[in-house]
């Protein structure tokens, strides 16, 4: 969910009116939003960065609020207020309208087919007679920069550029050259670089670096001249200093480039629906869209306020659905309905109990789990609760095992260590648990009935959870003793007897986990479920504990 | 209890008054330490009301090691002065007496001596006076002999200033005759044993009361983790609702079965590599249904069932992209997309399980938690009916704020229709954090505390109340 960061007061001025934050919050919730926080730009750097770093930030109040991820239409306080505007009755919903300019012929952008190499789309529109101030300025560059961040994908879906139309002169052209080829005066800087230079200067550019590699690896460059052959853009990375836009800007020529045209026209309809209170307007299609039990003509009006014009066609129970630009969102009848259920207030709802009659299962594997932990934990041992995913570290080295013997899955993406891939045994981590809690009275009796993950080539996803137990006792003395006893209650109350064949035996076994004829395999029904005996002392001090340790780990689905 | 001896030593004294004695004075009189007294006191206070004891403090001056000597020796300028001869005394060797340097200045104020610098062979000391009265070690002895009431305030001041005074606060008991007085104490027994109870002799016996002030031992016993107590309470809620649990027992899953099937674009921002965790080994699934693949490969790319779609190119690549399942919709997923294989029948599925984001870490965000959730299929289900259900769930829960803790809502048609699920049929669903409940429940503020390896045992052990879960119908 994106949040949109916009200042209390400025948006209490353009709503007419102030709120207390409980009200304002109670109002984002009716309208489905959510009030996030309420902060300033000092008090977040003051968490972020320290308190020294925000002497001298400024503590204007700003509302955090959170926005559904597929309203881009909420995305800036010239948005966001014009939907609470018609949802309070206060406005009209606007219709857009797409005009010529008064004289001449509209603006042209030319696109050649190299650019199918690179980014194939573009899309262009006007906004005229635009009046900016500061703030409008600034709410301007946050929503193409929200843009960005969300349905742009970080600009390699779509990446927007605004240049000032008086500046240059169309038509204009979208085409791709080999970046020695392309040579301009990048925005706010003071010389001439070509794109493989640009490439290279902005390796360090805190926010630009991101975005190189869209089109690094690619043969040819985007870029987007005028007809006198001024650069506008090299998109998705920087715009041509040229044509940058100020707060005394009139005319603004906006252009999208992208990978995915759908997605280009939402923008391209974003920005400039946005700001059309500002300027001027455009226009869109129809839905049909069934009522449920509320009158066509309330369902018309309720939808009305959500900027969706609706009126009852007369024909049946039909509403003829006008939506604008702003609400790429509505994709299929149901979103009107939800629009509407908004519109109606979810509070206003009445309660109803589906007659739905249903029999209750437990999933067999949970229900045993249940069983056997409340049993455990009367004999004597607490729960643990590890993470399922961990080091390679913790599941191979520190347990005297190779990562090639382990079946583990591996992660592709983790940030840390912590996270390389998921467990395939519980050991570990009840050993940092006690790690972690060294200064408790001794002995220490953990447990944890929790799944591994083992790859598994017969699942369609090529691994499996495999549900364990695993208990581990700590002291003075190594207690192998009772970590056996726990087995044989174990058995005991799995209904399973203490025979050779039939039932359950332990036998030794040789294990570099445990120390040397101190490991036995636990059989159940001549299978082996698992182990269990007294760690050796390296996996002991590789989890930096200082005592001796016995631990048992085993199968629980082969009991079920 | 205190020596036999002492305390009927102190029982006889207390007999002979009868408006009581003074601890202090008692051990005085014992020539005893007054801690002993003090001990047999107390002993006695706990046997029963023999004794009445009242305890009072007052302050009295008493010498200090110095003060003491200076009694016995008498003061350093009075020590200067008796050991000046008449004819005086060379000044270096004065200095040379323990007392000789602080002595030699206040005689020297006092003008009982002189010094000659000029003399023959160094400085010479002689007496100025015949003779002196040494008034500090007279003021001392009198303080020595009890009798501090003659010297003035000024004085004892100016004596402790000196650090050879000192006032201190003594404790002392007023001991009087209590109601069951006796001058003999009969031995008090702390527990019944098998013995007294086999031989009767516990009819003879007192025994010493207990102290139930004290806490109890706490008994030796294992204890269930606080999140997994929780997570039993919502499956019981679930259970006595008539839901069914869904086998959640897959971390792994594919992109297809997380994402695509629940119709979110494959540009999404959760497919992002910093929302979720990809698998580099095993890295691809394969195996999917194909006809249902086929249905929504086209209604992302293309619509269908009343839909525009996303209209973008749909890739199978993305789909087989395996990862840790970011939410056990998925699993929901695949249970709805197998009830549409059969003839329909309405269904009540529940899950707790984990799921997994590769997001920034913070005091109440982990790379993993568990995912609550709640999925009722059946015809002509409504918002209505989703709220109706929540209502039922929270209030069983307990939760007033619920609105806070999950999402819900109603499962698109471009989710459902591809997989065969007959038109009318609609699915309801909700989910929730478990952490987040128990959090609120339990009033810890770093997640940390509560799951992992970091958890403080202690919690663990002590996190165990059910009120606020249990008793609510």
């Amino acid at each position: 969910m994106p949040t949109v960061g916009v200042k209390r007061d400025l948006l209490f001025k353009a709503l007419g009116r102030t709120y207390t934050d409980e009200e304002f919050d109670e109002l984002c919730f009716e309208f489905g939003l959510e009030l996030d926080e309420i902060t300033s730009e000092k008090e977040i750097i003051s968490r972020e960065q320290g308190d020294s770093k925000a002497s001298g930030a400024s503590d204007i109040i700003l509302y955090k609020i959170d926005v559904p991820a597929n309203r881009y239409d909420l995305l800036c306080l010239e948005g966001l207020v014009r939907g609470l505007q018609v949802f309070k009755n206060k406005l009209e919903a606007p219709r857009y309208r797409r005009v010529s300019p008064v004289n001449g012929e509209p603006q042209k952008l030319i696109i050649t087919k190299e650019t199918a190499a690179v980014r194939p789309f573009a899309v262009a529109a006007v906004l005229r007679n635009i009046t900016f101030t500061q703030e409008r300025y600034d709410s301007f560059i946050e929503l193409q920069e929200k843009l960005h961040q969300n349905i742009c994908r970080k600009r390699s879906l779509v990446a927007i550029g605004t240049h000032d139309l008086d500046t240059i002169s169309g038509p204009f052209t979208y085409t791709a050259k080999a970046p020695g080829d392309i040579c301009f005066r990048p925005l706010n800087q003071t010389k001439e670089y070509t794109a493989t230079q640009l490439m290279s200067l902005y390796k360090t550019d805190s926010h630009l670096r991101h975005y190189l590699h869209i089109i690094e690896d690619k043969p040819v460059y985007p870029v987007i001249y005028d007809s006198n052959g001024i650069v506008l853009s090299m998109p998705p990375i920087i715009n041509g200093d040229h044509s940058k836009i100020t707060l005394k800007t009139k005319n603004v020529f906006i252009e999208c480039t992208a990978t995915d045209v759908t997605k280009a026209k939402i923008v391209l309809d974003m920005m400039v629906t946005m700001f059309s209170e500002y300027s001027v307007s455009v226009q869109h299609c129809f839905v049909l869209c069934p009522p449920d039990s509320e009158s066509t003509e309330k369902i018309a009006q309720l939808l009305t306020r959500m900027c969706l014009r609706s009126r009852a066609t007369g024909v049946g129970d039909e509403i003829e659905v006008e939506i604008p630009p702003t609400r790429s969102d509505v994709i299929h009848a149901c979103d009107i309905m939800e629009d509407a259920a908004v519109a109606y207030g979810f509070n206003n709802i009445t309660r109803t109990t589906p007659r739905t009659y249903t029999v209750a299962h437990q999933f067999p594997l949970n229900k045993l789990t249940e069983l056997l932990r409340q049993d455990l934990a009367a004999a004597g041992f607490t729960e643990a609760l590890n993470f399922a995913l961990c080091s390679q570290e913790d599941i191979a080295d520190k347990l005297g095992k190779k990562i090639s013997e382990t079946k583990a899955a591996h992660i592709s993406n983790p940030k840390t260590a912590e996270f390389q891939v998921a467990r395939t045994t519980l050991l570990p981590g009840l050993l940092k648990t006690i790690a972690a809690n060294r200064k408790m009275p001794l002995p220490l009796k953990l447990f944890e009935i929790s799944d591994v993950v083992l790859q598994d080539e017969t699942k369609d996803v090529g691994a499996r959870n495999s549900r364990r137990f695993c208990a581990v006792y700590y002291n003075k003395s190594p207690g192998f003793e009772v970590i056996h006893g726990l087995l044989d209650r174990t058995m005991q109350l799995l209904d399973v007897k203490s025979a050779r064949g039939e039932g359950y035996h332990i036998q030794a076994a040789d294990d570099p986990t445990f120390f040397p004829g101190r490991c036995a395999e636990i059989f159940v029904q001549g299978k082996s479920v698992g182990r269990l005996g007294v760690l050796h002392p390296d996996v002991i001090n590789r989890f930096e504990l200082t005592m001796p340790c016995s631990a048992l780990e085993m199968d629980v689905e082969p009991f079920l | 209890m205190a020596d036999t001896g002492v305390v009927e030593a102190l029982l006889r004294r207390v007999e002979k008054v009868d408006d009581g004695v003074d601890s202090l004075e008692v051990a005085t009189s014992l020539e005893l330490d007054h801690q002993v007294i003090v001990g047999a006191v107390k002993s006695l206070q706990a046997v029963g009301d023999v004794i009445s004891a009242e305890l009072r403090s007052s302050k009295h001056w008493e010498l200090t090691d110095e003060g003491r000597e200076i009694a016995e020796h008498g003061s350093h300028e009075a020590r200067v002065f008796g050991s000046i001869p008449v004819e005086g005394l060379p000044q270096s060797e004065l200095m040379k007496l323990s007392f000789g340097k602080i002595g030699f200045s206040k005689a020297m104020s006092n003008k009982w001596i002189r010094l000659d610098k000029a003399h023959e062979g160094g400085p010479r000391i002689f007496r100025t006076v015949e003779s002196i009265e040494d008034q500090v070690r007279e003021k001392l002895l009198l303080l020595q002999k009890g009798n501090a009431s003659q010297l003035e305030e000024k004085e004892k001041n100016e004596l402790k200033k000196r650090k050879l005074l000192s006032e201190v606060t003594v404790k002392t008991y007023w001991i009087m005759k209590g109601n069951s007085f006796s001058t003999t104490v009969t031995k008090q027994e702390t527990e019944l044993t098998a013995e007294m109870i086999t031989n009767g002799s516990w009819k003879e016996k007192k025994f010493k009361p207990y102290n139930f002030e004290a806490m109890g031992v706490a008994p030796d016993c294992g204890h269930l983790h606080p999140l997994m107590k929780v997570r039993t309470q919502f499956r019981q809620i679930f259970l006595e609702m008539g839901f069914t649990e869904m086998p959640t027992n897959n971390f792994i899953e594919s992109s297809f079965w997380n994402f695509d099937s629940l119709f979110q674009p494959q540009q999404h921002p959760a497919r992002d590599q910093h929302d979720t965790f990809f698998l580099s080994d095993p890295a691809l699934a394969h195996d999917f249904p194909q006809d249902y693949l086929e249905r929504v490969k086209k209604v992302h790319s293309e619509g269908g069932f009343g839909s525009q779609g996303y209209k973008y190119d749909w890739k199978i690549e993305e789909a087989k992209k395996n990862i840790l399942r970011t939410h056990t919709t998925a699993v929901s997923a695949r249970m709805l997309y197998k009830l549409a294989q059969q003839k329909f029948t309405p269904v009540k599925y529940f899950s707790i399980d984990r799921v997994f984001r590769n997001e920034t870490l913070d005091a109440t965000h982990l790379a993993e938690f568990h995912q609550i959730e709640g999925v009722v299929a059946d015809y002509g289900l409504t918002l209505g009916d989703l709220m109706g259900v929540l209502h039922q769930f929270f209030t069983k829960l307990g939760l007033k704020k619920w609105v806070e803790v999950g999402n819900s809502g109603i499962f698109r048609p471009e989710m459902l229709l591809p997989m065969g699920l007959p038109e009318d049929v609609s699915v309801i669903a909700w989910g929730l954090s478990l952490e987040r409940p128990t959090m609120i429940k339990y009033g810890i503020n770093n997640i940390r505390e509560l799951v992992g390896h970091k958890v403080n045992l202690q919690m663990v052990y002590d996190k165990c109340g059910w009120t606020d879960f249990t008793f609510r119908m």
